[in-house]
């Protein structure tokens, strides 16, 4: 069984299990790590957003096997500590506006949202309304109204 | 069956509530338990009694069915014991308090309203009371179903009694302890304190007030000007769970070697497998422990979910058909237009104006974003059950009868729900997983995926609302709509197995039609204006378990509403009225009109819109209040062809003004977030998401072809106003935004374009995407993630 070692939430670990298992179910099934959800498997609705190396991404549709040995993944449970706080700026705003309803989709949509408001500042501005309109996390309970206004009140705390 | 309302106009009312009935004792006074147990319990009856005649016994026939199940006497003498319907609230030696709800939480908040109710009686801080969701109580009979937006009004006294009753005796304990009497005591905060300033805690109490004997209690709970938590915004108590991804679903539980289990499906729906060509050769994939053909497919077994898609897609499985092979879109719509019951006033008579309008309304997805999911352990002689469910007790009684285990063999767990919208009150999924845990003889921990969900999974039905108005001098003089519908699924009945076998009764589907589907029509629908004869009816094709329905986040009001408000607009051009002051003028409900002058106010209705964008304002009266929704939306051909990757864009709503009363609110804050997401369902039904039904095969896979609101769909401005109390009882919230939302964008869509739509959603005509295989089953697992990283 091939082993494969990366960096997840600031700790090595390794794993055996065939290349072709996507991260996700390496983190979920193996891991034991939940925080991450599925929603499709396809890279669409964007329930298991976690981050590569500071970036979003989905590991539903990442290889094992392609994630490379100095690769660090941060899943919503590091995130806190990639700020060295019990919880990240974005989550105090989430709990500020009280956005979760049934929470399954937060995490994903907490992890894209410090992405795009990095992504954003890369390019030299602060998060937009155009910035968000191109998050494609999926909310079915239709939290959209409060994590527009999360979005920017964290992104001022970060 | 006619329905037909007197009008119950006035003129408009100021903003305050109305006065409550004078001081009457008797009426804040309630009967309760003290529960003997280690520490202190007090609890209260959940519903009426068993004990009292159901209208459902009626229907109730000596089928064999019932008897095979499980002992029926034996339940019923445990559902008639006095005691038998009683929700606790525990109070723990830590200085919490604890209640099990009969209830699931989905998101909607009910956690919180319940620890809400619970911390107002009490005396205790809003953190230190914890709520768990209880397993399936079988004696409470009809009284563990979440569903119709219910819970709230169901539960607001039962747990309020409860807690008044823990405080009266922690209360009577520190009167001994403190060596003073109960009226010179108050309960603040957790504590019993005196007036010279000693205090005891309720954890030092929890013990010394435990009742050594269970005995009726009566007490006084409080009355609405005494309320300190109910009626305030307050957080959800899960949030930090929520947003730290530590809370659990059904999917995160750790059940020992309960293994991820995935079906292989049908090409259409309700299709069922043959025979299993490599059966063998599919047990040896890597990861895959188990491979058993099961009633609805070929259930996988393996170490990760991942390998259990590779697994179900290398099946090859001989299918036979399912219900629906020959039926599509249209074969139905055909089927449904011959059923509609014709309307009756002429459609021309001297002297007065006509307005008609006919609306197809497609199928909708429950798209739960949390898939079904159960976990199942089945042994020889027991089972055990973890799942999100609406209907835990006829899902125990479910299991049971599969297994048949006596029904205390079965213990049902309910889990917290990532969404439900109708989807959990049926327990496909954990029959599904009974089956698989039983022939594989391993516990399973089953998921859909979600192209299962799409293609096999439960949807809105299919239904036509055709509507003929009338009007003369001023006035409307008649408006009949005539609702047809594929019919609606109600095995779940009242959650439990009595009334579930009712819907089944034969002729086939009778029982389900006129037990259930023409009464809840009766029972949800009205028109809320003044407009003379009035007449709703319903009529259902096909029978109950053709197409796999339920209702979907409410069942008819969202699209008898849209229709109704598309011609109240009409109405009011052909009698040259503006939309608004026309509702003002018959809407038949000062609630009603309360709502909609506070959206057009806060909406600011009248302001000047640019072409291809337009407002639009609608009311909705259901489960006891009233909302008004003003939209405005945004149909310029810049806006409607934007393009985003892989998505639908089209119109726009931008702007989402809700006014919600709703009685009494118990929690504003979770009431907004109610309303908020009705809002984006409405866009999605009016707009957007719909499945397209092909020769027994729904077209949509995903979450990519299946489009509900998206980030950029969502209006930029939402507001929603709370109106304050005005009935002193709390109405629902879970399905209550939904209708008044979607009729609002239908209108403005039909305003700002200057074409009335008449199906819905209004991009339903256009296939926009490449439905994906049916065979295999689901779409393959991308391998490019990190080229679109961010």
């Amino acid at each position: 069984m091939p082993t494969h070692t990366f960096k997840v939430n600031g700790k090595q670990v390794t794993v055996d299990i065939e290349d072709d298992v996507r991260l996700l179910w390496v983190l979920r099934d193996v891991l034991g790590i939940n925080g991450p959800k599925y929603g499709c498997g396809i890279n669409v609705c964007k329930a298991c957003t976690c981050h590569i190396n500071g970036k979003a991404f989905n590991p539903c549709s990442v290889r094992v096997a392609d994630v490379e040995p100095d690769d660090e993944i941060t899943t919503i449970e590091g995130l806190p500590g990639t700020v060295g706080a019990d919880l990240h700026p974005m989550q105090e705003a989430w709990l500020e506006r009280d956005v979760a309803q049934c929470g399954y989709c937060q995490p994903g949509q907490i992890m894209a949202a410090v992405a795009k408001v990095r992504q954003a500042r890369a390019a030299g501005r602060e998060i937009g309304d155009a910035d968000i309109d191109e998050i494609r996390n999926i909310c079915r309970c239709g939290t959209y109204a409060r994590i527009r206004e999360a979005i920017k009140d964290g992104a001022k705390k970060m | 069956m006619e329905q037909r309302r007197s009008p119950r106009s006035g003129p408009p009312g100021p903003d305050t509530p109305p006065e409550s009935p004078g001081p009457d004792l008797g009426r804040r006074r309630f009967l309760g338990y003290l529960v003997a147990a280690p520490t202190l319990a007090a609890a209260a009856h959940l519903g009426g009694s068993l004990a009292a005649p159901r209208e459902a016994g009626a229907v109730i026939p000596s089928l064999p069915e019932v008897q095979e199940v499980f002992d029926l006497n034996d339940l019923l003498t445990l559902a008639t014991k006095p005691t038998a319907n009683l929700i606790a609230v525990v109070l723990n030696p830590d200085g919490t308090a604890s209640f099990d709800m009969p209830r699931a939480e989905s998101g909607q908040g009910v956690t919180t309203m319940a620890a809400m109710l619970i911390a107002e009686e009490l005396e205790l801080p809003l953190d230190k009371i914890n709520v768990t969701l209880a397993d399936a109580r079988p004696e409470l009979m009809f009284n563990q179903f979440t569903a119709g937006s219910n819970t709230t009004i169901s539960m607001y006294n039962p747990i309020r009694v409860a807690a008044a009753i823990a405080r009266e005796q922690l209360l009577k304990a520190a009167a001994i302890q403190l060596g003073d009497t109960v009226t010179a005591l108050t309960p603040h905060l957790g504590f019993i304190e005196a007036a010279d300033g000693r205090r005891i805690s309720y954890g030092d109490l929890a013990e010394l007030a435990a009742a050594q004997k269970t005995e009726q209690v009566e007490v006084r709970i409080k009355e609405r000007s005494e309320f300190k938590i109910i009626g305030t915004p307050q957080n959800r108590i899960d949030a930090l769970d929520a947003v730290t991804g530590r809370k659990k679903f059904a999917m995160d539980l750790d059940v020992p070697d309960a293994l991820p289990t995935m079906i292989c499906r049908p090409p259409t729906i309700k299709g069922t497998p043959a025979s299993v060509a490599n059966l063998d050769a599919v047990r040896r994939l890597p990861g895959v422990t188990d491979v058993v053909p099961i009633a609805t497919g070929v259930a996988v077994r393996a170490k990760t979910f991942g390998q259990c898609i590779d697994a179900v897609n290398a099946l090859d499985v001989a299918w036979n058909p399912g219900t629906v092979d020959g039926e599509s879109d249209d074969t139905v719509l055909a089927r449904l237009k011959k059923a509609e019951i014709p309307l009756t006033v002429p459609a021309l008579k001297p002297l007065t104006g006509v307005v008609e309008g006919e609306f197809t309304f497609y199928w909708r997805n429950n798209a739960a974003l949390e898939p079904n999911t159960a976990v199942a352990d089945v042994r020889a002689d027991r089972a055990e059950i973890w799942a999100p469910l609406q209907s835990p007790i006829l899902c125990q009684e479910q299991v049971a009868a599969q297994l048949g285990l006596p029904l205390n063999a079965v213990t049902v767990h309910v889990v917290q729900a990532g969404g439900a919208f109708g989807r959990r009150m049926f327990n496909d999924v954990v029959l599904e997983a009974t089956e698989a845990s039983k022939k594989m003889g391993k516990p399973v921990k089953l998921m859909w995926h979600r192209t299962d969900e799409c293609r096999q999974g439960r949807m809105h039905p299919m239904c036509t609302s055709r509507i003929r108005a009338t009007y003369s001098g001023g006035n409307v003089l008649t408006f009949e709509q005539r609702h047809t519908s594929v019919a609606t699924d109600y095995t779940q009945g009242f959650g439990e197995i009595i009334t579930a076998l009712g819907a089944k009764i034969p002729p086939l589907g009778q029982g389900n039609e006129l037990g259930f589907s023409v009464p809840v029509f009766h029972l949800t629908v009205n028109v809320p204006y003044n407009f003379g004869a009035v007449t709703q009816l319903l009529n259902e094709v096909y029978t109950y378990d053709t197409f796999p329905t339920s209702s979907v986040r409410n069942l008819v009001n969202p699209d008898v509403r849209t229709a109704q408000e598309l011609i109240v607009d009409q109405l009011a051009a052909k009698m040259g009225k503006d939309p608004y002051t026309f509702r003002r003028q018959f809407v038949d409900d000062d609630r009603v009109r309360a709502v909609l002058d506070k959206a057009a106010e806060v909406g600011e209705w009248g302001r000047e819109m640019e072409p291809g964008t337009a407002q639009a304002i609608t009311v909705h009266k259901e489960y006891k209040g009233a909302t008004a929704t003003l939209v405005e939306i945004d149909c310029r051909p810049e806006t409607v062809n934007r393009k985003i990757r892989n998505a639908v864009t089209g119109p726009r709503v931008t702007k989402a003004v809700m006014a919600v009363d709703t009685g009494l609110p118990i929690n504003p804050r979770g009431l907004e977030a109610q309303m908020q997401g009705g809002i984006m369902d409405g866009i999605a039904q009016a707009l957007t998401s719909s499945l397209h039904l092909r020769d027994g095969t729904l077209l949509e896979g995903s979450w990519d072809d299946y489009f509900y609101t998206r980030h950029w769909n969502a209006p930029l401005e939402t507001k929603i106003i709370v109106m304050p109390p005005t009935t002193g009882e709390p109405g629902g919230a879970g399905e209550f935004g939904v209708p008044s939302a979607m009729a609002a964008v239908a209108c403005a869509y039909a305003r700002a374009t200057g074409t009335i739509p008449t199906s819905f959603p209004i991009n339903h005509g256009t296939l926009s995407f490449k439905p994906k295989a049916t065979v295999p089953p689901l779409p393959p697992s991308p391998t490019n993630g990190l080229e679109f990283a961010y």
